[in-house]
């Protein structure tokens, strides 16, 4: 195991700006936009409504469930994170925002998500959020982070809830439909993270998180991306077959798809990660976790009109 | 023997820290005033509609 050093950071006043960047904002937006899909769905599907105000006060709870997990893993990563040079300037180890400040934070956060999700929704839609954020903030930071190269695939779960709890707000139950979207999220994950990571794997070797390309090599990580690719393209066309998806989602679906294998086939054939790597190469997995984050925006998009808007036209059983 | 480490930090209060302090008991206050606002906002609803009320959908 590396010794882990970091110099201690000098005290500096917390902006409103750290408090915001504690809970990772981009990833709650993410959470955000992939659990109002799948309320959209939940009620373009079944014709269940729920009030407007009762669903932004569920969709706020899902906002607030996200920042807190995110707030409690950089509790628990802030002697990691001041080592790395991506994380070193997170609110933690730039000496902002004391420690125990953040873990404070996110499990307050964590008990007003849950309980405003429950007086918004039901109990399923509350114990699934607590669940997500027990997941993300306990099993994947705290239990699979450190220990295991399979940290992304297992831990991808917790970023996969969203739509369910999205969808068990509006019903009270989760069906087939809404675990596709799950399925989705869960196999996008990997080829996701994993482009980042051939960028990145020198820093987590540096701290001695086991990420793919460190414990397995690059060439294993491009293999290991273009195989989820091929899954996440055929699940993400099972909703054509349930009716969940119509003819917007189809041809997103498909073509996005297709754009999704292409960047995954150029990475297996290219050395990006390799040392000495082309910078073509490099631009390369940096283009597909670019083009993969446009991905499920898209397709989650596609969801969204389709239930949202009245333009779901389903391909089969229509 | 006393203990190094149990001395309290005596670094002085700046005009900085003061006025992160009352941003930050600002922004705490308007927190708390929005959770119970939404509380309320539930409340009123679940009363209008009847939802999660025994025998009611």
């Amino acid at each position: 195991m590396t010794e882990l050093t970091a110099t201690t950071p000098a005290k500096r006043p917390a902006t409103a700006a750290d408090y915001v960047n504690l809970m990772k904002p981009r990833i709650m937006m993410l959470v955000v936009f992939t659990a109002v899909a799948g309320l959209a769905a939940a009620s373009g599907i079944t014709g269940v409504t729920m009030h407007p105000a009762m669903a932004a006060i569920a969709v706020l709870a899902v906002a607030l469930g996200s920042g807190a997990a995110g707030a409690i893993n950089m509790w628990y990563d802030a002697d990691i994170d001041a080592i790395m040079s991506r994380t070193a300037t997170r609110p933690i180890p730039s000496g902002a925002v004391p420690k125990e400040e953040a873990l404070t934070m996110g499990l307050i956060m964590s008990g007003v998500s849950v309980m405003l999700m429950w007086l918004a929704s039901n109990w399923l839609a509350a114990a699934l959020l607590a669940m997500s954020i027990a997941y993300y903030g306990w099993f994947y930071t705290m239990v699979l982070k450190r220990r295991t190269a399979q940290n992304i695939v297992i831990g991808g779960a917790a970023g996969a809830f969203p739509p369910v709890i999205g969808w068990a707000a509006v019903t009270g139950n989760t069906p087939l439909d809404a675990w596709i979207l799950f399925a989705i999220i869960f196999f996008w994950t990997p080829p996701h993270f994993w482009a980042l990571s051939l960028l990145a794997h020198k820093e987590y070797a540096k701290v001695s998180v086991p990420m793919l390309p460190v414990t397995h090599g690059t060439k294993a990580t491009r293999l290991q991306i273009i195989l989820y690719t091929v899954v996440l393209v055929a699940v993400s066309l099972a909703p054509l077959a349930t009716g969940l998806g119509g003819w917007i989602y189809g041809a997103v679906a498909t073509l996005l798809g297709l754009v999704f294998l292409a960047f995954s086939v150029a990475l297996l054939r290219s050395k990006a990660g390799d040392d000495g790597a082309p910078g073509a190469d490099m631009k390369l997995a940096r283009n597909t976790f670019l083009f993969s984050i446009l991905y499920l925006f898209a397709l989650f998009g596609a969801v969204l009109v389709e239930h949202a808007a009245g333009l779901h036209f389903p391909v089969i059983g229509a | 023997m006393e203990d190094p480490t149990l001395k309290p930090d005596v670094r002085p209060i700046t005009p900085e820290d003061l006025a992160a302090r009352k941003k930050r008991n600002l922004w705490l206050g308007l927190a708390l005033a929005g959770f119970v606002i939404l509380v309320m906002i539930t409340t009123i609803v679940r009363l209008a509609t009847g939802t999660g009320i025994s025998g009611r959908m």
